[in-house]
C-alpha cells in the first residue's frame, strides 16, 4: 500500500502543453506514472508525449476516465483550474504552481472541502510513491521505496528529508509536499491521517518550518491519533523575528509559530525532534531501531 | 506590498470611508500652501514611511501654523525616521501628509487579516485604540473581538452589530458602522489585500467615526491584477540588496552574521542558515535562488552577497532536484570569476548529477571547497569565517 497514488493512479495534467509540465510530465512517464493525458485549452485534439490533449476536463473524463489531476498553469488561472477539475468529480488534484493569490485559495478551499475532494499544494513540489507514481518535480533518484511516509511544507527540505532516509536504507511509502502558501490545499493532519492508516507505512517524517500554526495543531492531532513513531524537523530557528524569509507561510507574527515553540510543541506531544537539519535520517534510525 | 498612510487613505476614499482633508507634500516649499488648501488653524503632519511606531519617534506633529509644518517637512524630508519597528538604519522619508486637526472623543481599533486557521477574512476591533493592542489581547482578552467573513457572502449587517457592541458604539455609530464594514470587506477583497489595520479608528468630538491613519499590505501574489496598486510600489521603503534581488526573482533578507548564503529553496535557506548556528556560525543572509537557479541567477546572487561587506565566505547549498548540479557547478565557476570573488566558497552540491558537479568544481583553477555532506560543509565555512 502506500496513499494517494499507486500505479494505477490514472492521471491528467492541466496546462499539459506548457514548458514546466512538458518537462515534468515527460520524467513522469519515464518513472511509469500512468498519464492518461492532458488539458490546454484550445488545442483539443492534438497529441503531446504520445497523449491526447483536450480542450476541457468533460471531455478528458469522458475519453480517458482520470482520477487525479497534476496542474501547472500559471497563478492567475489556478482557481479557474482546480474548480474545474474539482467540478468534474477528479479526486485528487496536485497544484504545484506557485503564486497563486490567497484569496483566490479562500474561495478555492471551501468549494474543495464542501466537495469532499482532496488537493494538494499549491506551491508544492507534489507527491511520490516511490516505484508507482510520481505527480510532481521532484527528482525521482533520490526516492526508494520503503516504510517511511514525508510530509513537508517545503520543496527542497522535502528532498533532504527523503536522500537521508534513502541513504540509510528505509526509504519511503510516499512523500507530500503540502506547500507553504497561507492556505494549503491539504494539511499535516490530513496526510497523517492516511499515513496513520497505511499498512506500509512504519514511521513518518514531519518537516515544517515557521510562521503560522500548522505543526502546533499536527502535534495535537499525533498526541491524541497517531500510533506511529513521529520524526519532525522545523526550519528557521536562526530566522529573525517579523523578516520574511521567501514563503508566505514563513512569517512570525505576534510571538507564535516561533521555531521554539513549535519544537517544545512537538516533544511535548511526543514527537521525535531532529535538532538539526542534518539529523533526520539519523533520528529514524534511532526511533526505528529502539 | 506596503502602502504608505496616504496611499491607503486613497483607497479609504475611492471606498467611501471617512478620511480627513489631507495633502501629500514631497517637497518642503509646498507645505504652506497645502495647509491653506486644506484651511483651518491646526494641522497633523506625518512623515510617510513603511513603519508603525511614528508618533513616539517625533514622526507626527500638531502644528499651529503653516511656518510650522514648513519647518516639519525641511526637518523631515530626504532624512530617516527611526521607530522601533524599523531597524537601525531607519526608513527614508519622501514624502509628508499635512491633514486638517480631528477633535477626537475615544480612539478604537479595527483591522482585518486573511486567518489562516479559519480560513476566512477576520476583523479584529477593540475599544482600546490608540495603544499596544497586542499587550490588549493578552491582559484584557474580553475587549477584543474575532468576527469571521466569508468572503463569497462579504459583511453582513449582523457582523457589524456584533462589533459594534465591543466597539462600544452607540445606535447612531452603529449605523454608519455597518456600511464602513461592509466597504472595508470590499476593499480588502477587491484589492486582494493581507493585512488592513486603522489604529486608531476615533469618535470625533461630533460623535461620528473617522479613520485617522491607514496600514494596508496587499498580496504580492496578487499585484498582477492591480495596476493601480503596482503604481503605487515605493522602492525606496525596502532594503537596497533585497529589492535587488527581488528584480532578478531572488529572494533575500540581510542578517547580520559573516557567512553568505546562497541555496535554492526557501526551506533548506532556513535549515541552512539553522546548520551554520547550530556549528556556532553565524549567517550574513537568506537568499534562495529558486528551482529554476541559471547561471545569471547565480551570478547576481553572489553579487548581491558579496555587496555585503562583512561577509568572509560564501556557502552554496543546492539540492539538484530539476536542475542539474553539473550546470550548477559551471554557473558557480562562470559567476566567481565574473564577479572575481577574494573570498573562499564552500560548496555543497547533492541531489541530480551531484558526482559531476563536485569533479567540475575540483578540476577548477580557483580555490573552491567542494563538500557533498552538508554538516561537513556547514562545519568548514564556520571555521574559515573565523
Amino acid at each position: 500500500m502506500s496513499i494517494l497514488v499507486n500505479k494505477d493512479t490514472r492521471v491528467i495534467v492541466q496546462g499539459f502543453t506548457g514548458s514546466q509540465a512538458t518537462l515534468h510530465s515527460e520524467q513522469a512517464i519515464e518513472y511509469g506514472t500512468n498519464i492518461v493525458g492532458g488539458i490546454t485549452p484550445g488545442k483539443g485534439g492534438q497529441t503531446h508525449l504520445g497523449k491526447p490533449v483536450f480542450d476541457t476536463m468533460n471531455e478528458a473524463i469522458e475519453s480517458v476516465q482520470p482520477n487525479a489531476s497534476l496542474i501547472f498553469v500559471p497563478a492567475p488561472f489556478c482557481k479557474d483550474s482546480i474548480l474545474e477539475a474539482a467540478e468534474s468529480g477528479i479526486e485528487l488534484i496536485v497544484c504545484i504552481t506557485e503564486g497563486v493569490p490567497t484569496l483566490d485559495m479562500l474561495d478555492v478551499k471551501k468549494r474543495v472541502d464542501e466537495l469532499g475532494i482532496t488537493l494538494i499544494g499549491p506551491n508544492c513540489p507534489g507527491l511520490i510513491t516511490p516505484g508507482e507514481a510520481k505527480l510532481g518535480i521532484m527528482p525521482a533518484s533520490i526516492h526508494m521505496k520503503g516504510s517511511i511516509g514525508i510530509i513537508s511544507r517545503s520543496g527542497t527540505l522535502t528532498y533532504e528529508a527523503v536522500k537521508q532516509t534513502s541513504d540509510l536504507g528505509f526509504g519511503q511509502s510516499s512523500c507530500v509536499g503540502i506547500g507553504g502558501d497561507p492556505i494549503p490545499g491539504s494539511s499535516f493532519i490530513d496526510i497523517l491521517k492516511l499515513f496513520e492508516n497505511d499498512s506500509q507505512t512504519e514511521a513518518i517524517v514531519m518537516v515544517g518550518e515557521i510562521g503560522g500554526t500548522a505543526e502546533e495543531n499536527a502535534a495535537e492531532f499525533i498526541k491524541n491519533n497517531v500510533s506511529k513513531p513521529v520524526i519532525s524537523y522545523i526550519a528557521g530557528q536562526t530566522a529573525p523575528a517579523g523578516k520574511r524569509m521567501g514563503h508566505a507561510g514563513a512569517i512570525i507574527s505576534g510571538g507564535k509559530g516561533t521555531a521554539a515553540d513549535k519544537i517544545s510543541n512537538l516533544k511535548e506531544c511526543g514527537v521525535h525532534v531532529a535538532d538539526n537539519l542534518t539529523e533526520i535520517g539519523s533520528t529514524v534510525a534511532k526511533v526505528i531501531n529502539k | 506590498m506596503n502602502l504608505h498612510e496616504f496611499q491607503g487613505k486613497e483607497l479609504f476614499a475611492q471606498y467611501g470611508l471617512p478620511i480627513s482633508n489631507s495633502k501629500v507634500i514631497y517637497e518642503a516649499e509646498d507645505a504652506f500652501k497645502a495647509c491653506r488648501d486644506i484651511g483651518g488653524s491646526k494641522w497633523v503632519v506625518k512623515a510617510q514611511v513603511h513603519a508603525g511606531g511614528r508618533g513616539k519617534a517625533g514622526g507626527v506633529e500638531l502644528v499651529d501654523t503653516p511656518e510650522e509644518a514648513t519647518s516639519f517637512a525641511k526637518k523631515w524630508l530626504g532624512k530617516r525616521l527611526i521607530t522601533y519597528q524599523t531597524d537601525e538604519k531607519g526608513q527614508l522619508v519622501n514624502s509628508v501628509l499635512i491633514e486638517e486637526c480631528t477633535d477626537i472623543a475615544e480612539e478604537l481599533y479595527l483591522s482585518a487579516v486573511i486567518d489562516r486557521e479559519s480560513q476566512r477574512v477576520v476583523f479584529i476591533g477593540s475599544s482600546e485604540g490608540g495603544v499596544n493592542i497586542e499587550e490588549v489581547a493578552k491582559n484584557s482578552p474580553e475587549k477584543i473581538i474575532y468576527e469571521s467573513i466569508d468572503p463569497l457572502c462579504g459583511a453582513q449587517g449582523f457582523q457589524a452589530r456584533k462589533i459594534a457592541k465591543v466597539l462600544k458604539l452607540n445606535n447612531e455609530q452603529t449605523k454608519q458602522f455597518t456600511p464602513m464594514l461592509k466597504n472595508l470587506m470590499k476593499l480588502f477583497v477587491e484589492k486582494d489585500l493581507s493585512l488592513l489595520e486603522i489604529n486608531p479608528l476615533v469618535i470625533t468630538s461630533g460623535g461620528l467615526l473617522h479613520c485617522l491613519d491607514a496600514k494596508i499590505n496587499i498580496d504580492s501574489n496578487a499585484i498582477y491584477r492591480q495596476p493601480e496598486i503596482a503604481k503605487m510600489h515605493d522602492p525606496s521603503q525596502e532594503d537596497p540588496r533585497e529589492s535587488e534581488a527581488a528584480k532578478n526573482d531572488l529572494s533575500y533578507v540581510s542578517l547580520d552574521g559573516n557567512i553568505g548564503c546562497m541555496v535554492n529553496g526557501a526551506g533548506l535557506a532556513m535549515g541552512t542558515m539553522d546548520t551554520i548556528k547550530y556549528f556556532g556560525g553565524n549567517p550574513a543572509n537568506f537568499l534562495d535562488v529558486g528551482g529554476t537557479a541559471t547561471q545569471e541567477r547565480v551570478s547576481k546572487a553572489f553579487k548581491i552577497i558579496l555587496d555585503d561587506p562583512e561577509v568572509k565566505v560564501v556557502l552554496v547549498n543546492i539540492f539538484g532536484g530539476i536542475v542539474r548540479c553539473d550546470l550548477i557547478a559551471e554557473g558557480v565557476l562562470a559567476a566567481i570569476e565574473e564577479v572575481g570573488v577574494q573570498i573562499p566558497v564552500v560548496v555543497r552540491l547533492e541531489g541530480n548529477n551531484a558526482d559531476l558537479g563536485s569533479e567540475i568544481l575540483s578540476k577548477a583553477n580557483i580555490k573552491i571547497e567542494s563538500i557533498n555532506n552538508l554538516g561537513h560543509a556547514a562545519k568548514k565555512a564556520v571555521e574559515l569565517a573565523k
